[in-house]
């Protein structure tokens, strides 16, 4: 039997290890390319990529108005943010002006999203490392607003709500009834899980000091939302360029000191809340009146007016076959996604197809600055880190 | 600041670099020569009444059949101004490249990236200039207006489940 040429010290080696793309602790597909000294993290190489679907390529495929499944499929916990950024980018771009009963109708459901990506990102921070319970009842917490998006637009994930002009239609006449319990036991559920892990020693341990970017980081690294406003930056899109009527609506804004993983944390605790606040003034002022303009360029007919009407047949074969004709120009229109600033930058060129549609979205950028979150910490810090930027695939890699 | 007394701003700070400006649908943007870009950047960054110290996104558009054939687009944001501002820059399909911004703003080195996968766009003095969403053996750039949407660049070879029966 040869010998081994040479006897490395193992506690001099450095460690080549990849992490995924398919790994259990990590709900998302992501490889890590880590370097490792013993346990802990001397470099890492994100590789993302693996949802990629062609997302921009296949809107240009369609009209403007098929592109709205697509963006469900963006980021898949909160499809309506989505759905409402798409839409109010094409609308500024035909300069028409939605309704206000649909703009307070867009802020709710955007808002109910906001907290059902919040708790998505939470529950799973939570149990993977270890609280398993808060996962229990955030789920359980999220499957009641869940039900309420249901109720409104027709199902549950793949909602395509919002149409160029308006929403597909109004709310159900139980809605007051329905989220009126919902947010009754929402709080109930929220005020458990603060009391079973905000204050709890073993997952203050694991979260706190862990994965710290620095305020100057997070801004040259172009984060927005929760990882930006953990470093205590107080920027949030709601207030820096209202949309959609946020104007009119009294919250905060919630922002952490140091920027760890235990202020991420809060920060979307606390977000949580905020939203609640929103939908409650949103419901106790809803307009009346109706939730799609009146323009025969964008909004389809009337089943009434296709069926009996030659205006309004050929109106809607129009609508269907060649789309609505948007004016020739370009936009950028961002909106406060859950996980930081959604763009839209949409191009026409004037027919009834989108000529190019960017969607800059915010956990790329989280992604990108992660080497820098994990420098120097440890494996099982990985885990925590990257749940708390929360990357959903569908929006990462489009 | 006003839309028009930000891109007078801009438009000082350009000089001889800039090409048109446009306040569309209230949203200022500027057109910008590539050559000697960098330092228009460096000063987007730095001057105290500009402060545009969040590069949020770098994409490319491709306007097949017209000359110059690609623009590359960057999207900025001062968080302390709050004032946006999209810069532009065409260029043409004979020398697809521009500078990294990557130096100034640490974003720029994922979304470069993109850009370059997508495009086909090269960014001078990148420090990683890789594919980012598609594989490394992808050949072409599929968001340009000539690569067809239906090509298939399999891996593996696709097995056709009619001619070869599935047994496992």
């Amino acid at each position: 039997m040869a010998e081994p040429a040479e006897v490395r010290d193992p506690t001099e080696e450095v460690m080549d290890i990849q992490m995924g793309p398919s790994h259990p602790a990590t709900h998302g597909t992501i490889k890590f390319n880590l370097k490792l000294d013993g346990e802990e993290v001397l470099e890492c190489d994100t590789e993302v990529g693996y949802l990629h679907r062609g997302f921009e390529k296949m809107i240009e495929q369609g009209t403007w108005t098929q592109a709205i499944p697509y963006t469900d499929r963006l980021n898949y916990v909160s499809p309506l943010i989505n759905n409402v950024g798409f839409a109010i980018a094409v609308e500024r771009l035909c300069e028409v002006e939605v309704p206000p009963r649909c703009q307070y109708i867009r802020v709710i459901m955007s808002e109910v999203s906001r907290i059902t990506d919040h708790l998505t990102c939470l529950g799973m921070g939570a149990s993977e490392i270890g609280a398993l319970t808060v996962g229990f009842l955030m789920n359980e917490a999220r499957e009641l607003l869940w039900d309420i998006v249901e109720a409104v637009t027709g199902a549950r994930v793949t909602v395509s709500y919002t149409r160029i002009g308006g929403v597909t239609r109004d709310i159900p006449p139980d809605f007051y009834s329905r989220i009126g319990n919902a947010i009754d036991h929402l709080h109930a559920l929220l005020d458990d899980c603060d009391k079973l892990v905000t204050r709890n020693r073993i997952f203050v341990d694991r979260m706190a000091d862990v994965g710290i970017l620095s305020r100057e980081d997070a801004v040259s690294y172009g984060l927005t939302g929760p990882l930006l406003r953990a470093t205590g930056i107080a920027f949030d899109v709601r207030k820096a360029a209202p949309y959609s009527g946020y104007e009119n609506f009294d919250f905060d804004i919630p922002v952490g000191e140091k920027g760890d993983n235990y202020d991420r944390f809060l920060v979307r605790f606390n977000e949580i809340g905020e939203s609640l606040r929103i939908i409650e003034q949103a419901l106790a002022n809803l307009p009346d009146g109706p939730v799609r303009i009146d323009d025969a360029r964008f909004v389809l007919p009337d089943k009434h007016e296709v069926y009996n009407t030659i205006e309004g047949l050929m109106n809607h074969f129009k609508l269907i076959m060649e789309g609505a004709k948007v004016p020739a120009g370009e936009v950028y229109q961002p909106v406060e996604g859950a996980n930081g600033e959604l763009g839209f930058y949409v191009v026409s060129d004037g027919s009834g197809r989108p000529y190019r549609c960017r969607v800059r979205p915010p956990c790329f950028l989280g992604m990108a600055s992660l080497h820098e979150m994990l420098r120097g910490h440890m494996v099982a810090d990985i885990i925590p880190t990257f749940g708390m930027i929360n990357m959903i695939g569908g929006e990462c890699d489009r | 600041m006003s839309l028009s007394d930000l891109l007078e701003k801009v438009s000082a700070v350009a000089g001889k670099l800039k090409v048109e400006t446009s306040e569309i649908h209230n949203e200022a943007c500027i057109v910008v020569e590539r050559e000697g870009a960098l330092g228009f950047f460096r000063k987007l960054r730095n001057e105290p009444d500009l402060d545009f110290d969040m590069l949020i996104d770098v994409t490319a558009v491709d306007y097949l059949g017209r000359e110059p054939r690609f623009e590359v687009v960057y999207q900025f944001l001062s968080l302390e101004k709050n004032h946006r501002l999209r810069v532009k820059i065409g260029v043409p399909e004979s020398d697809v490249r521009v500078h990294t911004l990557s130096e100034i703003w640490k974003s720029a080195n994922w979304l470069e990236r993109e850009a370059y996968d997508m495009f086909g766009v090269h960014f001078d003095g990148h420090p990683d200039l890789r594919r980012i969403l598609m594989y490394e053996e992808f050949e072409g750039y599929p968001l340009r207006k000539d690569y067809p949407v239906d090509k298939r660049q399999p891996l593996t070879e696709e097995r056709d489940p009619v001619v070869h029966d599935w047994k496992f």
